[in-house]
């Protein structure tokens, strides 16, 4: 399990939050929405409206169903009751919506899983080429352009295993974005990487956000959480406990269960 | 007081290292003399292989390559070497090579599967090397048809009509996937293939031998085909198939699909729960029973068929274990970018999980080809049935060592070329840290 590493917000580049527009559209809703591993209820009425351009940091305890939840937005794990609206698109078994919906929503998980036998650049081509039917040469422009904006073009051609931690994840950044979702979901991108390295992901991330992206981020990097997100999404024992801006969640929590968790990942 | 500070004003020149550190020398001394014991079992190791060489050498020095019968060998070395000297009677290869390679094929028609073995050659390149131009591959795919005319014979009409019994299943799902899902396009394309084997292929072809009479070789049958010819065909073909259709097996065992996979786990459970000789029994003498009597079901094909299966059912194993060995972070990640399930499993999965099953792969290719001569059980004259039919004729009766040292290094020769190419491709696959 990952430690909770709080970077300084100081040290991450100051967002100008005029760039940071939140629209009336509305991009993600889930209703009523539950899961269960078997017996264990896993998530519960879980309600959660996401507006297009939101940057929406969720917290919580490990185990709390931070990463079940933001599975569940595009189906690696399926729900049981409710309801859960992707883009005007509403996620049933039905696999033609689950392949619509995926290639719209981008994921970047902890262990990166880039796929080891292909080069960088072709992992970045790879879903574009077959999922989208782009051109093979469109294809690798568009991956060369997003392999320069999270600053790794001379890589393009090495395969995964010969890049640092850090630039594995930047390569799964962009190798999403080459689909250009509209909606990105990051599962704690940064906790399996080194310290020196947190801040380069971090950044890249927060370039993205500066562009508009929608985006949902399970993370304990309340430096992040501060520089930019709207929201910050409390969770323990599959519920949300605590929604709020960063300011009001992290200066003055409601919950007895988030100044708790306050203090254990803040407090020294 | 130590000194710390500390300037280097002339940079060394590069020497060479000390000569007893290098070379040979050094080689030996480490690997055969590095301690007592290990000195001592190095000179034991020595002696032994030089005593058996010593025994072997005037075997093949005394060893007699033109010669009618044993008996003639026996009497040439006697009278050359003296009464008790040992020595080969390599006359018999000499006078029986053209069996080995081809059995009781018509010898003016040897061309064909000369040819035919060289374009396995042609095709094999495209599929192994890297380096061979991809468009290739389409005389890979179009090879099997070919030899299957040079080495039977009849029309060429034949293999012709088989081919475009796929091209009718791919268009078929071509038309009714956009409409009916890609299930049901599935399920068509397959039917749609095999009405068009079974019903419209036979017509089709004997019209097609009309309109072009000139495509047609003499026909040969299987019971004339023997020797290495055989091994070959039937290790190839079985080779092509048992591992498409192991991977399948694995998919569908993994499927999560009741029915799908029960028919899986089924099948490879039957199969590996049998000896291949009694499948090869059953292909000899019981199809013929559950056929329709007056059809003519080739017992080469009944053999490959029954080779294919069974070598299928080991590599669907081997082929399971590569997959449970992937991280499940590589499905994930292949299902989040949208790719579908043919899409991830043939541009994500395979890929890895074979190239994690590659020893073993190929240890189920070696161990299918050199079961290939258990069809002399059957009364096909593979190499091994051969050697026992020519023991029978009383100009070789009582020779032994030559024939199955033959055989012996011919299938050494052709196993031991798999796994140095194994070798050479999981070196060329590695990609983790170049
Ligand atoms: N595939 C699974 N089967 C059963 N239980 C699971 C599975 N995945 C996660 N869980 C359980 O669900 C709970 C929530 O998990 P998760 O969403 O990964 O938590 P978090 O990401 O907040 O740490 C945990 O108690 C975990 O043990
Ligand atoms: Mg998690």
């Amino acid at each position: 399990m990952s430690e909770p590493h709080p970077v300084d917000a100081s040290e991450l580049e100051t967002v100008d939050p005029k760039l940071l527009h939140v629209s009336d559209e509305v991009a993600i809703e889930i209703t009523g929405m539950n899961k269960w591993y078997g017996q264990f209820h896993v998530l519960r009425d879980i309600n959660l409206t996401v507006y297009r351009g939101e940057r929406i940091v969720i917290a919580g305890p490990s185990g709390s169903g931070k990463s079940t939840l933001i599975r569940c937005i595009n189906r690696l794990e399926e729900h049981q009751k409710g309801k859960i609206i992707v883009d005007g698109t509403e996620l049933s078994s039905d696999l033609k919506n689950i392949d619509k919906i995926r290639s719209e929503v981008g994921m970047v998980f902890q262990h990166f899983n880039l796929f080891p036998h292909l080069t960088i650049l072709q992992n970045c081509t790879l879903a574009p080429i077959w999922v989208r039917k782009t051109p093979k040469k469109e294809a690798e422009e568009t991956a060369m352009h997003f392999l320069r904006k999270v600053r790794i073009p001379e890589q393009a051609n090495k395969f995964p295993g010969q890049l640092s931690g850090g630039q594995q994840q930047r390569v799964a950044i962009a190798r999403s974005l080459c689909m250009r979702p509209r909606i990105m979901l990051f599962d704690e991108p940064t906790s399996a990487l080194d310290p020196e390295m947190i801040k380069e992901v971090l950044d890249t991330m927060i370039e993205l956000a500066e562009e508009g992206m929608t985006m949902l981020c399970v993370t304990h990097e309340m430096g992040f959480a501060q520089a930019v997100a709207n929201r910050v999404i409390f969770m323990d024992q599959g519920q949300i406990v605590e929604q709020n801006t960063p300011y009001e969640f992290f200066n003055n929590p409601q919950s007895e269960r988030s100044k708790l968790f306050l203090s254990q990942i803040l407090g020294h | 007081m130590h000194d710390v500070s500390f300037v280097r004003h002339e940079m060394l020149s590069p020497q060479p290292a000390p000569a007893s550190q290098v070379g040979p020398l050094r080689w030996a001394r480490e690997n055969l003399f590095s301690s007592i014991l290990n000195s001592f079992l190095t000179i034991v190791s020595a002696a032994a292989v030089i005593l058996a060489l010593a025994h072997l050498w005037p075997w093949f020095a005394h060893s007699v390559w033109h010669a009618g019968s044993l008996r003639e060998c026996r009497e040439m070395i006697a009278q050359r070497w003296g009464e008790d000297a040992t020595g080969a009677c390599f006359a018999v290869i000499r006078d029986r090579w053209k069996q080995f390679l081809f059995g009781f094929y018509p010898s003016e028609l040897y061309w064909r599967p000369t040819l035919s073995f060289v374009l396995l050659l042609a095709a094999l390149a495209p599929i192994l090397f890297s380096a061979v131009p991809r468009r290739m591959l389409w005389f890979s795919i179009a090879f099997p048809g070919i030899v299957y005319w040079l080495l039977w014979g009849g029309s060429l009409a034949l293999p012709i009509c088989v081919y475009a019994g796929f091209l009718v299943g791919m268009l078929v799902h071509r038309l009714v996937g956009p409409r009916f899902g890609s299930l049901l396009a599935l399920i068509g394309g397959v039917l749609a293939t095999l009405i068009w084997w079974f019903y419209l292929a036979g017509p089709v072809a004997g019209l097609l031998e009309t309109i072009l009479p000139f495509l047609t070789l003499e026909p040969v049958a299987s019971k004339r085909f023997g020797g290495f010819m055989l091994s070959i065909v039937i290790g190839a073909t079985g080779i092509a198939f048992s591992l498409p259709l192991g991977v399948l097996l694995a998919l569908g065992r993994r499927s999560g699909l009741f029915i799908i996979q029960s028919i899986c786990i089924g099948f490879i459970e039957f199969i590996r729960g049998v000896p291949l000789i009694t499948l090869l029994l059953v292909a000899s003498f019981l199809l013929n029973i559950f056929l329709p009597p007056g059809t003519n079901f080739d017992i080469i094909l009944r053999v490959i068929i029954m080779v294919t299966l069974f070598s299928a059912a080991y590599m669907a194993e081997t082929i399971r274990g590569g997959l449970a060995a992937l991280p499940r972070g590589q499905y994930e990640a292949a299902d989040a970018l949208g790719l579908d399930y043919w899409q991830a499993m043939r541009l994500v999965i395979m890929p890895q999980a074979l190239k994690i099953s590659i020893p073993n792969i190929v240890n189920n290719f070696i161990s299918l080809f050199k079961d290939t001569t258990l069809v002399a059980i059957i009364a096909l004259l593979d190499p091994i049935g051969l050697v026992t039919s020519i023991r029978a004729d009383s100009n070789w009766n009582g020779i032994v060592w030559e024939l199955y040292g033959f055989v012996a290094l011919i299938f050494f020769i052709c196993c031991y070329s798999m796994s140095v190419y194994s070798k050479h491709l999981e070196r060329r696959l590695r990609t983790d840290h170049r």
